[in-house]
């Protein structure tokens, strides 16, 4: 087997602020082949965004990766000084964010920020260098893209910003791309538009992603596998297709369930009960227990990632299975 | 089928606020923005008593600023807005209560400062609903038929989850006893996993108070699952009305068809990833809207008609109707797929 | 559910997270409190005439006077002691400053507010009024009012107002102008409330943090305006003298060694002023989400 792109063991940031100690991230772990698009699909407060950040060092005090291991393409991050990951960053993994406006500097134009990016890592012809930033733009569907260089930010609606952004994230070709939510904001139609050339790009470049979303319907149309974090673990991880015909832990299947084209309409969504935990007052056990269906009293004790294949789950009521309790 | 909200010819204009400078720059030819958006353009619909209208539409598009009109928060810039024949607001001041608002966000439309429980109280006191010594059942009576323990009445805002929070928001519009609720994207802000919640609480307070509601959302699952008619709009302009599931099952406007093809669907039957259709380009600016037909920039069937007159709205049937110059050739699209 | 530790449990701990803040909020309180308990205090009434004994005037620290008690910090050319005088004058400081900063915060707001709200002329109105007022000097402005209005508290707290309103009115206004976009306005104006209870029982609560930071800063000031007033022989009548009066007093004494008639009343406004705006400092830095870590 190759090495994958991205293999994360273990990551686990934990925010320490004067009201205790929240586990935003709680000992996370997946792997990432080359050009493989994986979902992160959580509600807000899963970690799913801390995860994103830690995978690029960029979690600021009072938060920190307190354990964990972080291999992007066999060299370790977590244990590199700041000067090296800075070198990486942007270059072999980079991130767009829900709002791009935040990412862009409104006073240059977008020919300046890439000729800037692409400087920040290597030396290349003023020539070459437009030519990599037109090359780009093209490819994440800007069109003119010439002319938009002198453009800036302001000049650009929503989607043409996010898609900027992802250009942008794209110049060095990196190994990684998380991407946190970056079609939240936008129109569905300008959403469809970017999902399908998120696809295409990735195909084309061998670019990894992790796409990272509230929505599981999107994350659904653009990843091959998922990932599903609750309180800040993921509870279950597999191929998409069989993940969501078939999942397995009790929240993975309710969020699907809840789903008003699950229910013929008008008539009342199945739902899950309560409310998403707060990270500084978990339960013991599974988080999830206080709002499962089936919990017993083996939901105190923690459930360990239960692994079938490419498939795992945490849960020691898995649905659809007869597991027994733990031993 | 009796009128219970009457929208007669509405529209609502928004011009840039100038400035004396600004003023001053235009007289010198200055470089200012001075036209105004059509934000709605001549709507027209009714809402009969206890039914619920979906309204969907992209960002801009003019279904939010309809919202407010009904609710009586804007005035219109020409038109009306009644119910059972009662104007919701003259000299631009809101004169009924029988219209509430239930927003987007309930961590913003919930004062910060102020206990959830006066939050609710205090708009029925000011109407007589209720009197100050009653108040506090009264508000423990609206907390428990919106699924919150009435104990928490002297908590704040911001110990609660947004689910709990958009709980209350409901309950302070509902408190005011309206007959007319106007729900602003009430689940978008809230987590997947308790949108569930409030949809489900919407759906038995509406039947159980026999309230009429306009359901705004960008969301067209949601949308389907509790309107009873829904409202298509692009750039300000209603293009498609009609009973839900046959408008969002055999789209009459090509728009409908595209917006309805673009929303990602959960597939659980199928092993690759699915496809999908896509709407080519981008929204055109509400300042400068292209000549006739808002959307035949974008659209797959748009011919020269399509590029000089706006179409006007036609029925599709005795309960639909569309702004279409092709909406045969679009309902047999629709038929054939 | 989370109930948590409160909001202002919360600020607290932050608060005391800066041992300086702390120091500082202690000689505020202390300093409050020598000024409110002056009378039981002080060796001596000041005010009273009948206990001055020009003999004793001018005297170094540590002198005996006829009263028979020592005089800490000496005495003043009236032969006031010079320790209760300090007493005394910080309770006219702090009392000028506290109903100066209070009836201009009353005012600005209202007005800050009202202009947010109402928009339009009103708006424009109000708010040029301000900026051209905050354009001058506040010590210019609060000098031509006393030398309008003569001596006296009112007249000098009338000054201070004047003066310092404006800079209540901007912070309020820009708070409110803020608040008003924001969506909970939007739905009590939709219920619909009135005008009067958005204004008061919304608008208002949220505009308080700002208004907060801007009242310390602004009490300081009136203190040091006051002080400044009365140096310049503007401000109270010399039966009552305030701590700037106690430093004019000493002036001109400074150079013929008699240093303390001076320093010491300017070392205790000097501690106060310093200590209400370290406080208000930390106050504004906690207020404001900007400089949050």
């Amino acid at each position: 087997m190759t090495v994958p792109a991205l293999s994360v063991q273990g990551l686990t940031t934990h925010f320490f602020t004067r009201a205790g100690v929240v586990k935003a991230v709680d000992g996370v772990s997946f792997d990432l082949a080359q050009g493989e698009i994986m979902g992160l699909v959580g509600e807000s407060g899963s970690g799913k965004t801390v995860t994103g950040f830690s995978l690029l060092g960029l979690v600021d005090p009072p938060g920190r990766i307190v354990e964990g291991s972080i291999k992007l393409n066999g060299t370790e991050l977590t244990t590199l000084s700041g000067s090296a990951l800075r070198a990486r960053r942007g270059r072999e993994i980079s991130m767009i964010f829900q709002d791009p406006i935040a990412t862009l500097n409104p006073l240059l134009t977008i020919g300046q920020q890439m000729q800037l990016a692409i400087a920040a890592h290597e030396r290349l012809g003023k020539r070459a260098a437009l030519a990599r930033c037109t090359e780009l733009l093209t490819q994440v569907g800007i069109p003119s893209a010439e002319a938009r260089l002198r453009a800036y930010p302001h000049e650009f609606s929503g989607g043409m910003r996010q898609r900027v952004a992802i250009a942008i994230a794209l110049l060095h070709r990196p190994a990684v791309l998380v991407a946190d939510e970056p079609t939240t904001a936008l129109d569905v139609s300008i959403q469809a538009q970017i999902l399908l050339q998120m696809r295409e790009l990735a195909a084309e470049t061998g670019t990894a992603m992790i796409w990272i979303s509230h929505d599981l319907a999107v994350v659904s149309s653009l990843a091959t596998k998922l990932a599903v974090m609750y309180a800040g673990k993921i509870v279950e991880q597999g191929p998409t297709a069989a993940l969501l015909r078939d999942p397995r832990h009790p929240y993975t299947a309710g969020l699907i369930a809840s789903l008003p084209a699950m229910t013929t309409p008008g008539t009342p969504l199945t739902q899950i009960r309560g409310t998403t935990p707060s990270l500084l007052s978990l339960p013991p056990g599974c988080p999830f227990a206080p709002r499962c269906d089936k919990q017993t009293e083996a939901c105190v004790q923690k459930p360990a990632m239960t692994l079938d294949g490419p498939r795992g789950w945490r849960c020691f009521h898995p649905v659809g299975q007869t597991a027994g309790a733990p031993t | 089928m009796s009128a219970f909200l009457t929208i007669d010819n509405v529209s609502r204009l928004f011009g840039p606020k100038l400035n004396t400078g600004e003023k001053i720059a235009v007289k010198l030819g200055g470089k200012v923005e001075t036209r105004s958006v059509r934000a709605v353009s001549d709507v027209t619909l009714s809402v009969s008593k206890g039914e619920t209208l979906g309204l969907v539409g992209e960002s801009g598009c003019g279904k939010s600023t309809l919202g407010r009109l009904i609710a009586g928060i804007l005035p219109p810039s020409s038109g009306t807005v009644t119910i059972e024949g009662v104007p919701v607001m003259s000299n631009g001041k809101k004169v009924t209560t029988r219209v509430q608002t239930v927003f987007q966000d309930p961590f913003a439309s919930l004062d910060p400062r102020m206990k959830v429980g006066e939050t609710v109280a205090e708009g029925p006191i000011a109407h007589g609903l209720t009197t100050r010594a009653n108040s506090k059942a009264y508000v423990a009576e609206w907390f428990e038929r919106v699924g919150l323990d009435p104990v928490w009445v002297d908590r704040y805002p911001h110990q609660f989850s947004g689910g709990q929070r958009q709980r209350i928001a409901i309950a302070r519009a509902l408190a005011m006893q309206p007959d007319l609720l106007i729900c602003d994207e009430p689940v978008a802000s809230l987590d997947v996993s308790i949108q569930a919640q409030i949809i489900n609480l919407f759906l038995e307070l509406t039947k159980r108070l026999n309230l009429t509601c306009v359901f705004i959302s960008h969301d067209l699952s949601v949308v389907q699952h509790v309107s009873d008619r829904v409202a298509v709009m692009y750039l300000g302009r209603i293009v498609e009305l009609g009973p839900v599931a046959q408008v969002f099952g055999h789209p009459a406007h090509p728009y409908t068809a595209a917006l309805f093809g673009s929303v990602p669907k959960l597939v659980l039957d199928a092993d690759e990833l699915v496809h999908f259709d896509t709407i080519a380009g981008e929204v055109p600016s509400p300042l400068s809207p292209p000549a006739g037909c808002y959307y035949h920039p974008r659209c797959p069937l748009a011919s020269s008609g399509c590029r000089t007159a706006p179409p006007p709205t036609t029925p599709v049937s005795d309960v639909r109707s569309v702004a279409c110059y092709h909406s045969d050739q679009q309902l047999d699209r629709a038929k054939r797929s | 559910m989370s109930a948590g530790p409160s909001r202002l449990a919360l600020f607290w701990a932050e608060y005391s997270e800066n041992k300086i803040a702390v120091l500082a909020l202690v000689v505020v309180v202390v300093m409050i409190l020598l000024a409110l308990f002056a009378a039981l205090i002080s060796p001596q009434n000041p005010y009273d005439l009948a206990n001055l004994s020009l003999r004793d005037s001018r005297r170094p620290p540590g002198f005996v006077g006829s009263g028979g008690y020592t005089h800490i910090l000496g005495t003043d050319p009236q032969g006031r002691d010079l320790l209760s005088a300090i007493f005394y004058g910080l309770r006219i400081s702090i009392q000028i400053g506290l109903a100066a900063g209070f009836v201009s915060l009353s005012i600005g707001t209202t007005l800050g507010i009202l202009a947010a709200y109402l928009g339009g002329r009103v708006e424009t109105l109000i708010m040029r009024l301000v900026d051209l007022q905050l354009s001058f000097p506040a010590i210019l402005l609060a000098l031509v009012i006393v030398a309008l209005l003569g001596q006296g508290k009112a007249q000098l707290i009338g000054a201070l107002v004047a003066a310092q309103y404006a800079y209540f009115a901007r912070t309020a206004y820009g708070a409110a102008k803020a608040e008003r976009g924001k969506d909970y306005i939007e739905a009590a104006l939709a219920t619909p409330l009135s005008a009067r209870l958005v204004l008061w029982r919304h608008m208002l609560p949220n505009c308080t943090p700002p208004l907060i930071v801007v009242a310390t800063v602004q009490i300081a000031n009136s203190i040091s305006l006051e002080a400044t007033l009365s140096f310049l022989g503007l401000g109270l009548p010399v039966t009552e003298p305030s701590l700037g009066m106690l430093i004019s007093n000493g002036f001109p004494y400074m150079m013929s060694g008699r240093y303390w008639i001076s320093v010491y009343p300017g070392v205790a406004l000097i501690i106060l002023i310093v200590a209400i705006n370290i406080v208000g400092d930390q106050v504004r830095d906690q207020f404001n989400p900007r400089l949050r870590k």
